[in-house]
């Protein structure tokens, strides 16, 4: 499967991408703290809209509740570490199960029993929220008061138990992420990717080629929600506190699956672009607006809303199909 | 020659719409069936219980020996059943050769040896040519062409041919009905649902007729269309 | 607890539930018609609750006088949002008319933060902390004006539906695009006027409810996930489903903060949803898909 990772790719491709990866990985030696902290929230998007883009980029499938399964990565990991002592690493071998099982619930929900497009997701949002009032109420992970990471000043970098510098978050992400893209190319180019395609172009037509499509489904929901609660095991040590009202908040899934819709669904440079662009366009409206003078709270958003509605209108498929063809990347991408 | 598709008293019924009513026929193995009749005789009904969409009310359809009503639409492609749809759905955003990789990734679970089967039928269909087109850029007699082609791919024993050649120029429909006859010569049985009776004609061996859910004929398609029933139950409705 | 406080909750959850329900009828109206998810359904409610606020602090207007008005300035605002933004919208996939509204919900959240602040504000009217008493039930009045009133915008909807020839071209749209367009129905029109309507339906609701619950800008997104779970519980497209769903919503939340904790609440409507959604898909009153 992986031998055909570098199949149909252009040398121009490569090239860039090569680059992307050298600019990314030498950045924390120029970058200042703040550029820094803006660039690990990028490398985060970049990697959950990777994870979300399964689901919905390949197999067709909308949900709009991500944030639980960050949300359950991050209290599984966390509560582990508090109440236990457990390290993040070993924390993960739990999250990661958790989360899978979350989505295979709710993937199992819908799929026996028909539920499909608004239906499913609404269906994952409901289901986000019902945890993020239920996590409110959770003594064990401190209700809404919150739970809090013991924290201290780092002067050395602990990748055991991710305890450190910000640097550190930045190059696991990095890590991540290109794994991610990595992984996703080889789903995509492998049989499981070609039934996620046909089954999001057309369900039934696709189960009349013979796919079973509940099977192919649940898989996508699985691998994608597992996927996620990584990163939400890393949310959790990297800000060290967690609050159900913030990491279950429906505004969570939508910041997730912003960045891989304006970037282009489906395609494996959207989340990245996406990221890049919303995260960039953010920060840089901040700094306008502080530059300008103006600190009115809101006004951030209200051009950020603005931004929104110019890219979806003009770009329907999102950054990267145009992009691509711009710079004459005519890659075989779906 | 044995019966490779076997449908036993099968009836459907919608709200109060009797749909197909107590039906019966065998498809021969490496034959050519087709079944005719006007509109909403409950032609698309009888090939949507075949290939698993419907579950009939009663009776039974067994396919090389076994019973396969009750299965789902996958399940059936899987033990060997092909299907095309009356209103084409190739996966519109795919490439023609991805259609046809995604039928044949069905028995294989090699891409690049799912690759090589789907060029066979692409060259097979004449669409080898059109590959890299994306499918929602094809006319629609490639179209229905591609439709047959993404069900070939997952090396059926019998395909199920709805109304393929509607809406096609007697041209395009000559050239389908000599791919048909040639992949029934390599052994492929074929059930035809069609309207256009010159194709019926060119290509069936035997034919049924269906009206109001139920068979008023069955037999070779030049007898058949001689039938007074069958002329009557046509009659003012389509010409022949 | 004695009888009767659990009966005088349910009585005040079952009003406040037929508010709920206007403000659902209006997503369902729209969703039935355009096919589009309004996701900045809550937060156009917030529009008119502000509104409705401006005018009761700056003129001493009573919500109830207004309500007419301001449900014309929220249809307006529906129509031009529908014939100016989404109408080119209306064929794009779900993802992207989901973008769209967020991004359209974003910027109406924020210009409210920034007109209004970020703290709470009510209106306070004569009849605030009035109530009425029949033996031992006691009903808050102003619960019981906004119902009324919910009951008859959703019976005057209900009406220019059934009996008027716009309302009839609208149901038509909703049956078959295709087929009104043939016939010369100018769609788009009717497809702004129906985000008009459902538009006003939460405008309406959102001047009752200013009488019942404080109001932030921030409170957008829980109605818009109310309504949505609402709309889904009573059967997506069905108006007396929209109300039924509304009721039985409002008495699940009221009773529920009664027995448990207020702020678990909603929990139970969403468990609600995810039962409705597994065993009667098509909703409460929803007639079955073929």
């Amino acid at each position: 499967m992986f031998s055909r990772l570098f199949e149909n790719v252009s040398r121009r491709a490569l090239v860039l991408l090569g680059a992307l990866l050298i600019g990314l990985f030498g950045a924390p030696l120029v970058a200042s703290d703040y550029l820094l902290t803006v660039l690990i929230l990028i490398l985060y998007f970049a990697y959950i809209g990777q994870a979300w883009n399964i689901m919905m980029g390949f197999a067709g499938q909308l949900s709009l509740g991500h944030a639980l399964y960050v949300g359950l990565g991050a209290y599984t990991a966390a509560a582990l570490y508090v109440h236990f002592g457990i390290g993040p690493w070993i924390g993960l071998l739990v999250a990661v199960p958790v989360a899978g099982l979350a989505g295979a619930f709710i993937g199992y929900l819908a799929f026996r029993f028909k539920v499909g497009g608004v239906y499913f997701a609404i269906l994952t949002i409901a289901v986000a929220e019902f945890a993020r009032v239920g996590f409110d109420h959770l003594t064990w992970t401190k209700g809404s008061s919150g739970l809090f990471l013991p924290v201290a000043q780092y002067t050395r970098n602990d990748l055991w138990l991710l305890r450190g510098q910000p640097v550190m978050f930045y190059y696991i992400l990095l890590v991540a992420a290109a794994l991610a893209f990595v992984f996703c190319r080889a789903l995509l180019q492998s049989r499981i990717g070609y039934f996620w395609l046909a089954i999001r172009e057309d369900e039934e037509a696709a189960r009349s080629a013979g796919i079973d499509t509940f099977r192919y489904k649940m898989i996508a929901v699985v691998i994608s929600s597992a996927m996620t609660s990584f990163a939400g095991v890393i949310y959790a040590f990297y800000y060290n506190n967690l609050f159900p009202e913030q990491v279950f908040h429906i505004s969570r899934s939508i910041e997730i699956i912003l960045g891989p819709i304006v970037g282009g669904v489906g395609t494996l440079f959207g989340p990245i672009i996406g990221a890049f662009l919303l995260t960039g366009m953010s920060e840089t409206l901040i700094a306008a607006l502080h530059a300008l003078g103006i600190d009115i709270p809101g006004a951030k958003q209200v051009f950020y809303g603005f931004c929104l509605l110019l890219v979806i209108a003009a770009l329907p498929d999102g950054i990267w199909p145009w992009l691509s063809r711009r710079i004459g990347l005519s890659e075989r991408e779906k | 020659m044995s019966a490779l598709l076997k449908v036993e008293g099968i009836s459907k019924r919608f709200r109060g719409l009797l749909a197909v009513d107590r039906l019966s026929f065998d498809v021969p193995e490496g034959g050519i069936f087709a079944v005719i009749g006007p509109n909403g005789a409950g032609k698309t009904t009888l090939f949507n219980m075949i290939a698993g969409v419907y579950l009939p009310d009663n009776g039974t359809i067994s396919f090389a020996g076994e019973r396969i009503d009750g299965l789902s639409s996958d399940r059936i492609c899987q033990r060997g059943i092909g299907r095309t749809f009356q209103i084409v759905r190739p996966f519109p955003a795919l490439s023609v050769e991805d259609n046809v990789i995604v039928g044949a990734l069905m028995r294989r679970h090699d891409v690049l040896e799912a690759r090589a089967h789907a060029h066979e039928v692409l060259r097979r269909l004449d669409l080898y040519d059109k590959r890299a087109q994306r499918a929602s850029s094809l006319t629609l007699p490639d179209r229905k062409r591609l439709e047959v082609a993404r069900s070939l791919a997952t090396d059926p024993k019998l395909l199920l041919l709805d109304e393929v050649m509607a809406g096609l120029r007697p041209t395009e429909t000559d050239r389908i009905v000599s791919i048909l006859k040639e992949l029934n010569r390599d052994g492929l049985t074929i059930l035809l649902i069609e309207h256009v009776m010159r194709a019926v004609m060119a290509l069936a061996g035997r034919t049924l007729v269906l009206h109001h859910g139920a068979s008023i004929a069955e037999g070779a398609p030049a007898d058949v269309v001689r039938d007074p029933a069958v002329i009557d139950s046509y009659l003012g409705a389509e010409d022949i | 607890m004695p009888f009767d406080v659990y009966l005088n909750v349910a009585v005040g959850g079952l009003l406040t539930g037929l508010v709920y329900g206007l403000m659902a009828l209006g997503l369902s109206v729209i969703f039935g018609v355009v096919r589009v998810v309004n996701f900045a359904h809550g937060e156009m409610m917030t529009v008119a609750m502000y509104i409705a606020i401006v005018l009761f602090s700056a003129l001493h207007l009573d919500p109830l006088i207004m309500l007419v008005p301001i449900s014309v300035v929220l249809f307006c605002f529906g129509y031009a949002l529908q014939a100016g933004v989404i109408n080119p919208f209306i064929t794009r996939p779900e993802h992207s008319q989901f973008l769209l509204l967020v991004a359209i919900a974003i910027i109406i959240i924020n210009v409210l933060l920034i007109i209004f602040g970020p703290d709470a504000q009510s209106v306070q009217t004569s009849y605030s902390y009035d109530s009425f008493q029949v033996g031992k039930l006691i009903v808050d009045a102003t619960k019981l004006y906004a119902a009324a009133a919910a009951l008859a915008v959703a019976v005057a909807l209900y009406g220019f539906f059934q009996f008027t020839a716009i309302g009839t071209a609208i149901r038509a749209c909703a049956d078959n695009y295709t087929g009104a367009l043939v016939v010369g129905l100018d769609v788009k029109h009717l497809y702004a006027l129906t985000f008009g309507l459902g538009s006003a339906c939460v405008g309406a609701a959102g001047v009752m409810l200013v009488l019942i619950v404080d109001v932030t800008p921030s409170l957008g997104p829980a109605y818009t996930l109310l309504a949505f779970v609402i709309v889904i519980t009573g059967g997506l497209g069905s108006m007396p489903g929209a109300l039924l769903g509304g009721v039985l919503i409002g008495l699940t939340e009221a009773m529920a903060g009664l027995i448990f904790t207020p702020s678990a609440k909603s929990m139970f409507a969403f468990a609600i949803l995810v039962l409705v959604l597994l065993f009667r898909p098509q909703g409460i009153m929803g007639k079955k898909a073929a």
